[in-house]
């Protein structure tokens, strides 16, 4: 099965291979953030770039991803918080209410390329 | 070695046909409810009992999303509603894209509620916005009650809880599963989240659904 992780390695190889052309550099790092319902599974992600890029200039790259909680914001208090989904409770006044915020985007978020 | 920062979304392609989705279901004040489950939950089957049972007073349309065939489209066609079939040839979700193209192939003018019924996936469908109003997540019996502790994400998104299959429930069926775990859990994750339990084969609390699909027509077409 295509799993969505292929879907976000081609987007991904496709703007890290247009900034790599406009620099005329080879891409070596690439770091990335997601939120929770992004459902992006890191070895997944990994492999599915790994064979995506073959045979182009970011073959071998390292990807590097960040993940970010979903936050909650506690109906009783009004505290912002990381939202634990095994056990949501807001760590200032222990309310069990709250309105999920917005979850992360998946972002590209910088490159490193060589210098060589 | 030297860095460039980037700060692009990866899935804006994505996003943005679910902002044109959404724009277009918002003017025409036409409801849009992205179905979710594990494959084999029942979801087709609800949907047919539903057209049916609401024929004259809900005009409802589908899209449906499979990895392949189109058998689900036929068995929502047979009811007389307009249905279209997107395959997405090995995809573990729909994408905007697709649900775009998918509402262009409907006669969305004529209709009050468009149904997206999403690959069978509890996991992949919810990180792929469709520009749908409300997502509705089904769970059926025979899954077992710890799936909104398992798969929390699209239990503290969905705006509805179905749970279906639930003429199962009883001694005489042997099947474990807790309904009160099973709400508890889910409204652990989302306080507002509307849980019914349903049957779509024997027609038990379907009515509470319904109500809560009229509803929600109104108030989209109030705002």
């Amino acid at each position: 099965m295509l799993m969505h992780e292929t879907m976000v390695a081609q987007s991904l190889l496709s703007m890290i291979s247009a900034e790599a052309e406009k620099r005329n550099a080879k891409p070596i790092i690439a770091r990335i953030s997601c939120g929770v319902l992004n459902a992006v599974n890191d070895d997944v992600l990994c492999f599915a770039f790994d064979s995506v890029a073959k045979g182009t200039a970011c073959e071998g790259m390292k990807l590097e991803i960040e993940h970010k909680q979903m936050q909650g914001r506690c109906k009783s208090c009004a505290e912002i918080f990381d939202v634990e989904l095994s056990q949501p409770v807001c760590p200032k006044c222990g309310g069990e209410d709250f309105e999920l915020q917005p979850d992360a985007a998946l972002v590209l978020e910088e490159i490193e390329f060589s210098t060589e | 070695m030297y860095k460039v920062e980037i700060g692009k979304k990866i899935l804006s392609a994505n996003e943005e046909y679910a902002a044109k989705n959404s724009r277009l279901l918002a003017e025409q004040g036409k409801l849009c409810l992205n179905m979710i489950s594990s494959p084999g939950s029942g979801k087709t089957t609800i949907l047919v009992r539903t057209i049916n049972e609401l024929k004259g007073k809900i005009k409802i349309g589908v899209i449906e999303g499979d990895i392949q065939t189109d058998i689900d489209a036929k068995r929502i066609q047979a009811t007389g509603a307009p249905a279209v079939q997107i395959n997405t040839d090995g995809a573990c979700h729909l994408s905007a894209a697709q649900v775009s193209s998918g509402l262009e192939k409907l006669p969305l003018a004529d209709l009050d509620l468009v149904f997206i019924e999403n690959v069978g996936n509890l996991i992949c469908p919810s990180a792929f916005e469709l520009g749908e109003t409300a997502k509705v997540v089904v769970l059926s019996v025979p899954e077992g009650d710890d799936k909104p502790a398992k798969y929390p994400a699209i239990f503290a998104k969905s705006k509805v809880l179905l749970i279906n299959k639930i003429d199962l429930l009883g001694a005489q069926m042997q099947v474990d599963f807790n309904l009160e775990r099973a709400k508890t859990d889910a409204h652990k994750l989302n306080k507002s989240i509307e849980i019914l339990p349903i049957s779509a084969k024997t027609g038990e609390g379907m009515a509470d659904w319904y109500n809560w699909l009229v509803e929600a027509i109104k108030n989209i077409r109030s705002d």
